[in-house]
C-alpha cells in the first residue's frame, strides 16, 4: 500500500508540473500589449524608457525560464504576487474569498451522495419503478439544463415570490453561521443536485451488476436479513465506480462553481476568477486556474487512493 | 402470436444495410433507426429544427434582433412580441433565433476540431507507440486535470474576444476524449492479421494508419462527436455568461443572459427563454447521439 501511495503521488507531482507548464504557456501566449492592459489608454503615452522600467519592475522582459522559475519559487514560498490593479494580494485573495468556494464544494458532494446515492439502491432494487423512471429522466434532464440557468431561475423565484435575496457579502461561517448558510446553500444545492443524478444512475447499475454476483446470493441463502445483505455486503463492492465518478464528477463541481457564484452572486472565488478574467489580470488568472487545477489532481490521487483502499486487489497489481 | 416486442427482436437483428441502395438506402437506414429509437428519432427531428432555424434565422425572426425600440423597453410577452424585449426594446424572440446561429456554429466547429485533432492525435500516438507514446498520452492527462470550464476560460481570455477564439478553447478542452478513445482503438487494431499483412507486403506506417486503421475509428469518431456536442454548447453559453465568450451586440444565448443580469432585478423572459433555448437544444443533440450510439456501436447500449 505504501508503494502504491508513493506511486500514485509520484505521478500527481508530475502532473502537476505538467499543467503548471500548460498555464505558463498560455498566458504567455497572450497576444496585444500587456501595459496596454494595465494602463489603458495611458499606455500610449509612455516613453520608450517608462516601458521598458516598468516592464523590469515586473519582470516580465526577462527570458521565459526565468519568469518560470520565479512563479514555481513562489509557489513554493506561497508569496504568491499581487493584482496588476489593485495591488492585491493573490495569496489573501485565496484566503478571504476561498473558505465561500470550499463551502460550496464541499456541501455540493454531500448533497449528491446523499441525495443521489438512495435514490439508485431505491432504483437498483426495484428497477422501472416509478422512482426509477423519474431518476432516469432526471439525470437526462440535469445533462442537459445549464447549472448557471437553473441558478438564476432560483434567484428570481425567491426574489418573485418571498421578496427574498441572499446576502451579497463575504460572510464566514465562522462570524455569522446563518448568513453564511443562506449564501452558500443555492449554489450547493444546483451543483450537488445536478450531480445527484448521475450518482444515482451509476450506482443503480453498479448495485443491480453486484447483486447478480455469488456471493450475495451466498449471503441471502445463509438467512441474512436482505437490508444486511444489500447494506454490508453488495454495497461496499457497488460503491467503487460511484467513487470514481464522484472524482470525474469534481471537475464539474470546480468549473460549473464559477458560472453558479456568478449566478448566484456568490462573492466566492469564481467570481475573483471572473473580474481577474474580464480586466486580463494574469498573475491572478494564472495563480487561480492553477489552483482549481491543483484540487481537481489532488481530488483524483485521493479517489485512486480510496479505491486502493476499498478493493485491495488494486494495489497488488 | 406475435407481440411488439418480437417485431423490435428481429429489427434489431436485421443488418443495417439492405441491397437498397443510394436515395432509397437512406431512406430505409432513417426509417430502420426510427423504429429501434423512436424517443432519438424524435429530438433528432428537434435538433433538425433547431438546425432549420439556425440556418434560416433572417425569415423566421419576426424583427431585426439589433435594433433598439425605445417605446417597447423592457416589455413582457404579448402578441406584439411573443417572448417579450429586452431593457432596450430588442425583439427577445428573434435574439433568441439569431443566438441559434453563434453557438450551433461555435459548438459544431470547436467539436469537429477538438475530436478531429484528438483524435487523430490519438490513432498516431496508439499506432506508432514507444516514447511518441508516452509524451502525448502525459500531454493529454495534463489537459485532463484542468475543470473544462477553466480551461476553457484562461485559453479565451489569453486569445482575446470573439467567435475564433472561443471555438479553440472549447476545441481544446475535447482533445483529450479523442486521444484516449481513438488510441485504444488504434491499439487493438495494431495487432489485428490484415494489419499485420499490409506490414508484411511493406506497406508505410502512413499508408496503414490511414487505409487500414483510419476508417475502423470512424464509428467511435461519430459517437464522440455528437455526445460532445451538447457539453460544447453549454461551455460556449457559460462563457458568454461569464463575459469572457463573444461580445455584444451579437446575440448568443450565454451574453443574453449575462445581459438580462444588468438589471437591479432581472425580467424573467429575458432569463427564462434563452435558458430554455440551451436547455431544449442540449437536450435534442443528447438524446439523438444516444441513438446514434446505440447503432453505430450496440455493445455500448445502455451504458449511460
Amino acid at each position: 500500500m505504501h508503494k502504491y501511495i508513493l506511486r500514485r503521488a509520484a505521478f500527481g507531482v508530475l502532473t502537476v508540473f505538467g499543467v503548471s507548464i500548460i498555464i505558463f504557456v498560455v498566458m504567455r501566449l497572450l497576444p496585444g500589449d500587456l501595459l496596454a492592459v494595465m494602463y489603458g489608454e495611458g499606455a500610449t503615452k509612455l516613453t520608450e524608457a517608462d516601458r521598458a522600467k516598468i516592464m523590469q519592475e515586473l519582470h516580465l522582459s526577462d527570458p521565459l525560464y526565468q519568469q518560470y522559475f520565479r512563479w514555481m519559487r513562489d509557489l513554493a514560498t506561497g508569496k504568491l504576487g499581487a493584482s496588476f490593479f489593485r495591488g492585491d494580494n493573490v495569496a489573501d485573495l485565496i484566503l478571504r474569498r476561498g473558505p465561500l468556494s470550499a463551502e460550496i464544494g464541499l456541501l455540493a458532494v454531500v448533497i449528491s451522495w446523499m441525495v443521489g446515492l438512495p435514490i439508485g439502491m431505491i432504483s437498483a432494487l426495484k428497477p422501472n419503478s416509478v422512482l426509477d423512471n423519474s431518476a432516469r429522466v432526471m439525470s437526462i434532464l440535469f445533462l442537459a439544463i445549464p447549472g448557471f440557468w437553473l441558478g438564476m431561475l432560483i434567484v428570481l423565484a425567491l426574489l418573485f415570490w418571498f421578496n427574498y435575496k441572499a446576502p451579497l457579502t463575504v460572510v464566514h461561517i465562522w462570524e455569522d453561521p446563518w448568513a453564511n448558510f443562506q449564501l452558500v446553500i443555492g449554489p450547493a444545492a444546483v451543483l450537488g443536485l445536478g450531480q445527484a443524478a448521475y450518482i444515482a444512475r451509476m450506482a443503480r447499475s453498479s448495485l443491480l451488476e453486484v447483486i447478480r454476483e455469488d456471493y450475495v446470493r451466498t449471503a441471502r441463502a445463509k438467512g441474512l436479513l436482505e437490508r444486511f445483505v444489500i447494506v454490508r455486503h453488495a454495497l461496499p463492492n457497488a460503491l467503487l465506480p460511484v467513487i470514481t465518478l464522484s472524482g470525474i464528477l469534481m471537475g464539474f463541481v470546480l468549473g460549473g462553481s464559477v458560472a453558479i457564484e456568478q449566478a448566484f452572486g456568490v462573492p466566492g472565488l469564481g467570481r475573483a476568477m471572473i473580474t481577474a478574467v474580464i480586466e486580463r489580470d494574469i498573475i491572478i488568472v494564472q495563480n487561480l486556474v492553477f489552483l482549481y487545477a491543483l484540487i481537481f489532481v489532488i481530488v483524483n490521487i485521493l479517489v485512486d487512493l480510496s479505491y486502493a483502499w476499498f478493493d485491495p486487489r488494486i494495489h497488488y497489481q | 402470436m406475435k407481440t411488439h416486442s418480437d417485431t423490435v427482436a428481429e429489427d434489431a437483428l436485421r443488418p443495417m444495410t439492405p441491397e437498397v441502395r443510394g436515395v432509397g438506402r437512406l431512406f430505409r437506414s432513417v426509417r430502420l433507426f426510427a423504429r429501434r429509437n423512436p424517443l432519438s428519432a424524435f429530438w433528432g427531428c428537434v435538433a433538425v429544427l433547431i438546425l432549420s432555424m439556425a440556418l434560416f434565422a433572417p425569415i423566421i425572426a419576426p424583427a431585426d434582433p439589433l435594433k433598439a425600440n425605445f417605446r417597447r423597453m423592457a416589455k413582457p410577452p404579448d402578441m406584439e412580441s411573443y417572448f417579450g424585449t429586452d431593457q432596450i426594446g430588442r425583439d427577445n424572440l428573434s435574439r433568441v433565433i439569431y443566438g441559434s446561429r453563434v453557438s450551433l456554429i461555435v459548438a459544431i466547429a470547436a467539436v469537429l476540431l477538438g475530436t478531429t485533432t484528438g483524435s487523430l492525435w490519438g490513432l498516431a500516438s496508439g499506432y506508432i507507440g514507444g516514447t511518441f507514446d508516452v509524451v502525448s498520452q502525459r500531454i493529454i492527462e495534463f489537459l485532463q486535470s484542468f475543470p473544462d470550464l477553466i480551461l476553457a476560460m484562461a485559453i479565451s481570455m489569453a486569445l482575446g474576444t470573439g467567435q475564433g477564439t472561443v471555438i479553440i478553447a472549447i476545441a481544446i478542452t475535447r482533445i483529450p476524449f479523442g486521444g484516449r478513445i481513438v488510441r485504444a482503438v488504434a491499439l487493438s487494431l495494431k495487432e489485428m492479421a490484415y494489419v499485420e499483412a499490409a506490414r508484411a507486403i511493406g506497406a508505410s506506417s502512413f499508408r496503414i494508419m490511414a487505409l487500414h486503421i483510419l476508417p475502423q475509428c470512424v464509428a467511435p469518431y461519430l459517437i464522440l462527436a455528437t455526445t460532445h456536442l451538447g457539453v460544447a454548447i453549454i461551455i460556449e453559453a457559460a462563457l458568454g455568461f461569464l463575459g469572457v465568450g463573444i461580445p455584444p451586440p451579437t446575440p448568443t444565448w450565454g451574453n443574453m443572459l449575462a445581459g438580462s443580469l444588468t438589471s437591479l432585478i432581472p425580467h424573467w423572459w429575458l432569463v427564462f427563454f434563452p435558458g430554455l433555448a440551451i436547455t431544449v437544444t442540449v437536450l435534442a443533440f443528447n438524446l439523438f447521439g444516444d441513438g446514434i450510439r446505440d447503432t453505430l456501436d450496440p455493445r455500448l447500449r445502455g451504458t449511460r
